[in-house]
């Protein structure tokens, strides 16, 4: 079997696609498209509203009630706007189906964003914000200067797990007869072939991995060292941060 | 009024959620059930058993290797990273990625429950972890020093002390379940997520809501139910936290 998927991913006419089957570029292009669409939205949405929530301590309320929303499962939703969406939409055009899946793509990507934005804020170390405020910045300039790059790392956490979630759940839209990577498992399973099916799932989970490996490089590079300790010993930052480390500083 | 013009969908589709007299009501989803009442709860216990026996066998697998990673401090990186590269797979890739990894059929009715206790373990791994990493250490010389054997240790003074944090970790895992059960649905599974199924494929033309309603219904249910229970076991567990807190 792992002969017959791996003869399936090496066949040319499977990446490019043929006259009558669309390839894995074009489907990947599509699940990119429908991803970075949604995890955009969901930033420009859950972003600002953690940092205000977080930053204000008003309306904390609402970040409890979107955990509540997590226990929904995803398919039915899914399924339920598709059902209520789709047949307002007449003729040769699938906004039917992508703008349901973009919905729900999007409520499923902002509760992570936003409720890890909002304990970022939180947890920065009120020492730090008071003494932002005690060298005379403004509530703005705490937020944006002290406040924001210090709830980066639970912040990329949020965004990394609401990426995953949505490239997931991309994945799924398939079944609701739209494009992607997931065309190729539920195509695969339709047609009983199991090597497409099973090149669909290896292709998926290569995404997922690859998406996630590219926002840890993007964290690596925008997060403080300050935060995340990360000195070269070569530096004199660095030879202070050995000694703290080794005074067991970093457990504080 | 004239704004609505474009909007063409909306005036037709706010009848379509208000009650109606059809069949195809969302609000007749008590009739669905009652008419499907033993396929139903049939795949309501499947459901129920998918969402709950995986976390078990996870936490039994992710105890010792939690342990260990607390235990030995080389050990920790690497194990976070293998987790949470395990917790990166889409459920639905892991699903069909299953069967040729370990040599069943490509649709086995393991690969689901296999699936799942590959998530639950991943998850659990960090939560064991951390759990025991919270004990501090004067406990455990003070647990050390009144004669308490390692293993002794292990099972009486640390593992009770991590329960709040496992537990914690053991919520997450089982409404993430049933949620992630619900999605095996859709390649054929038998459990709640066929509702889903039937929904869709009985609104080719108009929607028939019923079996979407109930299905979404009884999947909150059951994370709920599920969820309260954890809780519930976690208070069991640890009685002296009650003690303190009245």
């Amino acid at each position: 079997m792992i002969g017959n998927v791996l003869r399936w991913l090496n066949d040319p006419d499977n990446w490019n696609g043929t006259q009558f089957t669309t390839g894995i570029w074009a489907q990947l292009q599509t699940h990119l498209l429908y991803s970075v669409i949604a995890v955009l939205a969901a930033l420009v949405i859950g972003l600002p509203l953690g940092l205000a929530i977080g930053h204000t301590g008003r309306a904390t309320s609402l970040i409890s009630g979107l955990n509540a929303v997590r226990a929904l499962p995803t398919v039915g939703v899914l399924v339920l706007l598709v059902v209520i969406i789709a047949p307002h939409f007449h003729g040769r055009t699938s906004k039917g189906y992508i703008i349901p899946t973009l919905i729900v793509l999007i409520l499923l990507a902002v509760p992570p964003i936003l409720s890890n934005t909002y304990a970022g804020v939180q947890n920065v170390d009120p020492a730090v914000r008071d003494a932002a405020y005690g060298m005379g910045m403004t509530g703005p300039q705490v937020l944006w200067r002290v406040e924001l790059p210090n709830s980066l790392p639970l912040i990329f956490s949020g965004l990394r797990s609401a990426t995953l979630q949505v490239i997931a759940t991309a994945t799924i839209a398939a079944y609701v007869t739209l494009g992607g990577l997931g065309r190729f498992i539920y195509d695969g399973l339709a047609q009983q072939d199991y090597p497409q099916m099973i090149s669909g799932g290896v292709l998926v989970a290569a995404l997922a991995l690859i998406a996630d490996l590219v926002l840890a490089l993007v964290q690596r590079y925008t997060v403080s060292r300050g935060l995340t300790k990360r000195f070269s010993k070569s530096t004199v930052g660095g030879a202070v941060a050995a000694d703290l480390e080794e005074a067991g500083v970093e457990h504080t | 009024m004239a704004d609505v013009a474009y909007l063409p969908g909306l005036p037709r589709m706010l009848p379509a959620l208000l009650p109606a007299d059809d069949n195809s009501s969302p609000w007749r989803f008590p009739q669905y059930f009652a008419d499907h009442f033993s396929e139903v709860m049939g795949w309501l216990w499947a459901h129920t058993w998918l969402s709950v026996v995986p976390v078990i066998a996870g936490l039994i697998i992710a105890l010792p290797i939690g342990w260990l990673a607390s235990r030995h401090k080389w050990a920790y990186p690497p194990m976070m990273t293998v987790s949470g590269l395990l917790y990166t797979i889409p459920s639905i890739a892991l699903f069909v990625l299953v069967p040729p990894l370990l040599g069943l059929d490509p649709l086995s009715p393991l690969q689901v429950p296999i699936a799942l206790t590959v998530y639950s373990v991943a998850l659990l791994v960090r939560v064991v972890a951390d759990g025991l990493g919270s004990v501090s250490e004067e406990t455990l010389q003070a647990a050390t020093a009144i004669g308490y054997t390692p293993v002794g240790r292990f099972f009486t003074v640390e593992l009770p002390i991590a329960v709040p944090v496992i537990t914690a970790g053991l919520r997450v895992a089982v409404v993430a379940n049933v949620s992630i059960v619900a999605v095996a649905g859709t390649i054929g599974m038998v459990n709640l997520g066929l509702l889903f199924d039937q929904g869709f494929k009985l609104s080719t033309d108009t929607p028939y809501y019923p079996p979407i309603v109930l299905g979404l219904l009884l999947c909150v249910l059951l994370a709920l139910v599920l969820d309260l229970l954890v809780i519930l076991l976690g208070r069991m567990l640890t009685p002296w936290r009650k003690a303190v807190r009245s």
